[in-house]
């Protein structure tokens, strides 16, 4: 009756076409890359233009090219081949230089910005276009930010293209970093508004809660500064407890926001050096929570002396939140957090520093409705999803007892589900009834 | 304080270890001559494939075991004498148990060919397998497989992530049909030759040929072609390993023989795990002509579960183990596998079975009912995940085929925002069932689980 088939729709192989495009799109990543060298000495500046195209165009270029026709070399499906032995994402010599290229790109851009002016300029065509003012240092930051963002999420999307879940994530991070902090920030420039940036809200957005930054945005902003006051707050006290509750902190940290966003694009490659110890996971408790309650004080402290016009604490609760700025703002979040991906895993920030994942993982403890859930007694104790969890979440251990996993930390990013091969994972939103299953 | 020894440290030993010493603070010893410590057999293949490090295939950190008081012993057992309760090591040392639970696992299966002992030639089950591929793999481009299974498959993958063309020789007309119904053993087949494999099929090896460094240069099959390669992995299934208790007075005939309280001829002495075979639970003369063949469970899940059971019995509360609704899962290169409860190659007397096909050739279902009661039997599906407990429940309870489509969709395990197949499942049905008009239940996923 049947006439069972089994000629292959396709055969994937690795051929000579394929190698030639890839080598092309390598070729012009690293075209581009010399064109950023070159801009910095400066010659790029009676043509900024040309030179922009010839750096980010190239590098952006090239990296689709190299990609996308990923999709020919072989069938969908999990390909973590060589991670463990290619140099670059086991923390080998390459992993240690890119790590040192980029920590050393955050000193420049936090103490040595003079250095960069050359780059700044590059963009300058950008900035007027979109800010209708000069570049700075931060637009310059802000660009290669989101560029990185979407090259890397286009990787995503080539890598798990058989899993819409990752698909569809990918595309929200990069629309939330171009739309929410590039392009949007850039119209409020250009309309004299403050630079806001709505998809940041205090404890994360420190600032956004100092009492300066409030008589900043009301003054200089009018309506629509008191409406980003408004917005601020509504979506701390209101919006973030009912989608915690309803979906996770997946919400936030791994589907909006910016710094979750490079982390799950450009961080996609490190994921696999988290630290899965138990010591880990008790020094990220001690820490992200440290940060926590510094943040609430440096915020108290500055309204403390702002009520009482700085009688009370004089210059401290200033001091204070210059030293938070420096320690968490720029060490923690940039330096370590960014610059360290290839050798500590891409979510050291997340994990171990931020305030917002502080309050949003309590949140998903105590009062969620989402859970992995593990499906019955399929796992193989394998350890794929612990391996591959950015948060170092030892995920099989509660697999392998047939437990649901909840935990603070778990960003939802979905990458544990993704690799496990034998479909024990499934990330879901349930009644809280049952959410902590029996342990078998 | 009693003295537990367990002998082999893989999934089932290190089960019976875990579920002991949470119910009692006997002396616990666990000897092996794999590794010290335990790791997941079922995560060699990732590791040859750099997906992961040693370190991350073992499923506890260093520190468990000491805090756990579980004693390693990382050597040989070379006998066992249950008249003096001893066990004696490679080094001479004597160990005496008070109670002894022999888990010591499989052995490849080789018969016999020609050549199966040469330089290049190998089976894939231990940790010393894996270090032994490293060194037969170095610089090589092609390689042979021979056997169709779960562990063949898996060779076939870690060649293929080394960029190794595999060849593959399977006795049946597609790969894995003595397992898989035609449909589903032909999706694999298909997906093999879809990642540039060659898959012979068909055809059995006769002989494998040497160059004169005694390394396996080509294969001969039963049918005298000759095929050139660099490598021959042998995976035709494993056999429990009764080296140790071979001369000992330990019942032996497959495997190590047990009751269904895993319990051994000699008192104090258990196994389970890959090694043992539970002997029919019918045991008795008026029955003999009925008597239903002695059961090998070779796999993770069994492991597990026999070793919960024994840990019972060992406690002294005995308990006859019983491995409940049949389960088991697997990854053919991209393609997940899932199975519940039973579904046979060929149909069985008294059964029908509904099969349902993406039009990618990638995903399928299979559902097996009884044709009398219409209860779901089992249940095949390859690249869709589906809920084990529910399923699980759905056969237990006997639920008719067509409560089980009309509910599919709470089995359904998929991350979210996947594509929905439910429906074009359930019209296929309607379409080859005149008179039927089943439709989905719209019912919340939410209601069911609360
Ligand atoms: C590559 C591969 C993939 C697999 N994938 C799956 C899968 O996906 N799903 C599934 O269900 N099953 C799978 N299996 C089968 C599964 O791994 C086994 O069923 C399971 O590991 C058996 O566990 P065990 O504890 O009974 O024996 P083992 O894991 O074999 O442990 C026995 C241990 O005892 C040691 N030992 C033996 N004799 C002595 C001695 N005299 N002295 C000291 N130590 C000794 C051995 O060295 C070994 O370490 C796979 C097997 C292999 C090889
Ligand atoms: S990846 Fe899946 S099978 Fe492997 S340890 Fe994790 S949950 Fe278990």
């Amino acid at each position: 009756m049947n006439i069972i088939q089994i000629e292959p729709f396709k055969v994937y192989s690795h051929n000579n076409k394929i190698e030639t495009l890839k080598k092309s799109g390598l070729a012009a990543i690293a075209i581009g890359f010399l064109f950023f060298l070159i801009s910095l000495t400066g010659i790029s500046s009676k043509q900024p233009l040309l030179f922009f195209f010839l750096s980010f165009g190239l590098v952006t270029a090239g990296s689709i090219l190299y990609f996308a026709i990923q999709v020919k070399e072989a069938p969908a499906g999990i390909k973590n081949n060589r991670i463990f032995f290619d140099a670059i994402t086991s923390r080998k010599s390459i992993a240690w230089i890119l790590g040192i290229v980029l920590t050393g790109f955050y000193i420049l851009l936090y103490w040595y910005p003079g250095t960069l002016q050359n780059l700044v300029n590059l963009i300058n065509p950008l900035s007027y276009l979109l800010r209708g003012q000069p570049a700075d240092r931060w637009v310059l930051y802000g660009t290669f930010y989101t560029t990185a963002v979407i090259i890397m999420a286009i990787r995503m999307i080539v890598k798990y293209r058989n899993n819409r879940y990752q698909i569809l994530r990918s595309i929200s991070v990069s629309f939330f970093q171009l739309g929410f902090s590039f392009i949007i920030p850039g119209i409020l420039v250009r309309l004299n508004k403050p630079e806001f940036y709505f998809n940041y809200f205090w404890p994360l957005k420190f600032q956004y809660l100092f009492p300066d930054e409030i008589k900043y945005l009301t003054s200089s902003g009018g309506a629509l500064g008191y409406f980003m006051i408004f917005w601020g707050a509504a979506m701390l006290i209101i919006a973030t407890p009912i989608l915690t509750y309803f979906f996770g902190k997946r919400w936030y940290c791994s589907w909006v926001c910016g710094c979750g966003g490079l982390a799950e694009t450009a961080g996609d490659p490190f994921r696999q050096n988290s630290d899965k110890s138990l010591k880990a996971w008790k020094l990220e408790r001690i820490s992200i929570h440290s940060v926590l309650v510094f943040v609430v004080i440096t915020t108290g402290l500055l309204w403390i002396n702002s009520a009482s016009n700085g009688k009370v604490l004089g210059s401290v609760s200033q001091v204070f939140a210059e030293w938070y700025g420096f320690v968490i703002g720029a060490l923690f979040s940039g330096i370590i957090g960014v610059g360290f991906y290839p050798i500590f895993g891409s979510r050291v920030w997340c994990r171990f520093g931020c305030p917002m994942a502080a309050t949003l993982g309590m949140l998903q403890k105590y009062f969620s409705r989402f859970r992995i859930t593990t499906n019955g007694g399929q796992c193989i104790s394998c350890g794929n999803c612990s391996t591959y969890c950015e948060m170092g979440i030892d995920v099989k251990w509660y697999a392998q007892r047939g437990q649901n996993i909840i935990r603070s930390s778990c960003v939802g990013c979905g990458i544990c589900s993704a690799v496990c091969p034998r479909g024990v994972l499934k990330l879901e939103n349930l009644p809280r009834a049952g959410r902590y299953s029996e342990v078998d | 304080m009693q003295h537990l020894v367990i002998i082999g440290n893989g999934i089932t030993g290190i089960t019976v270890a875990r579920y002991v010493r949470k119910q009692s603070d006997m002396r616990i010893t666990i000897i092996s001559n794999e590794s010290k410590y335990f790791f997941s057999r079922t995560a060699l293949m990732y590791v040859y494939m750099g997906h992961m490090k040693w370190e991350n295939i073992k499923p506890y950190e260093d520190w468990f075991w000491e805090k756990n008081h579980i004693d390693l012993i990382f050597a040989k057992a070379t006998a066992v004498d249950t008249d003096s309760k001893s066990i004696c090591l490679e080094s001479g040392e004597k160990i005496i148990y008070d109670k002894l639970v022999i888990a010591t696992g499989s052995h490849s299966n080789k018969f016999g060919w020609p050549g199966q002992d040469l330089k290049g030639v190998q089976g894939l089950y231990s940790k010393q397998d894996l270090e032994l591929l490293e060194e037969n793999t170095k610089n090589i481009h092609s390689a042979v497989i021979v056997g169709g299974g779960l562990i063949g498959i898996e060779l076939a993958e870690m060649l293929h992530a080394r960029d190794i063309h595999v060849t593959f020789l399977v006795r049946e007309k597609f790969y894995w049909n003595s397992i898989l119904p035609n449909e589903e053993a032909a999706m694999v087949s298909r997906h093999i030759l879809e990642h540039n494999m060659q898959l012979k099929l068909g055809v059995e090896l006769k002989e494998i040929l040497h160059d004169h460094n005694g390394r396996a240069r080509a294969v001969i099959t039963k049918s005298g072609e000759e095929i050139p390669c660099q490598f021959v992995g042998l995976t035709p299934g494993v056999h429990p390993n009764i080296d140790l208790v071979k001369n000992s007075k330990i019942e032996t005939n497959r495997g190590v023989l047990v009751n269904e309280y895993l319990e051994t001829n000699i008192p104090d002495v258990y196994s389970s795990g890959d090694c043992a075979e539970i002997k029919s639970s019918f045991h008795n003369a008026a029955n003999k002509t009925s008597l239903p063949p002695n059961k090998l469970e070779q796999l993770w899940y069994t492991g597990k579960m026999q070793g919960k059971i024994l840990a019972l019995n060992i406690l002294g509360n005995r308990v006859k183990y019983d491995r409940g609704i049949w389960y088991n899962s697997a990854k053919f290169l991209d393609i997940e596998y899932q199975t519940y409860g039973f579904v046979s190659a060929v149909p069985r007397e008294g059964e029908d079975s509904f099969y349902w096909e993406h039009p990618s050739g990638k995903i399928c279902i299979r559902l097996v009912y009884s044709s009398s009661d219409r209860s779901i039997i089992g249940v095949n599906v390859f690249g869709m995940r589906l809920r084990h407990r529910t399923f699980e429940s759905w056969i237990k309870e006997k639920r008719t085929i067509e409560y089980v489509l009309e509910n599919l969709p709470i089995a359904n395990f998929n991350p979210e925002f996947y594509k929905k197949h439910e429906q074009h499942i359930i019209d296929k049905f309607n379409l080859e069932n005149p008179g039927k008009n089943l439709s989905l239940r719209k019912r919340s996923l939410s209601n069911i689980i609360s």
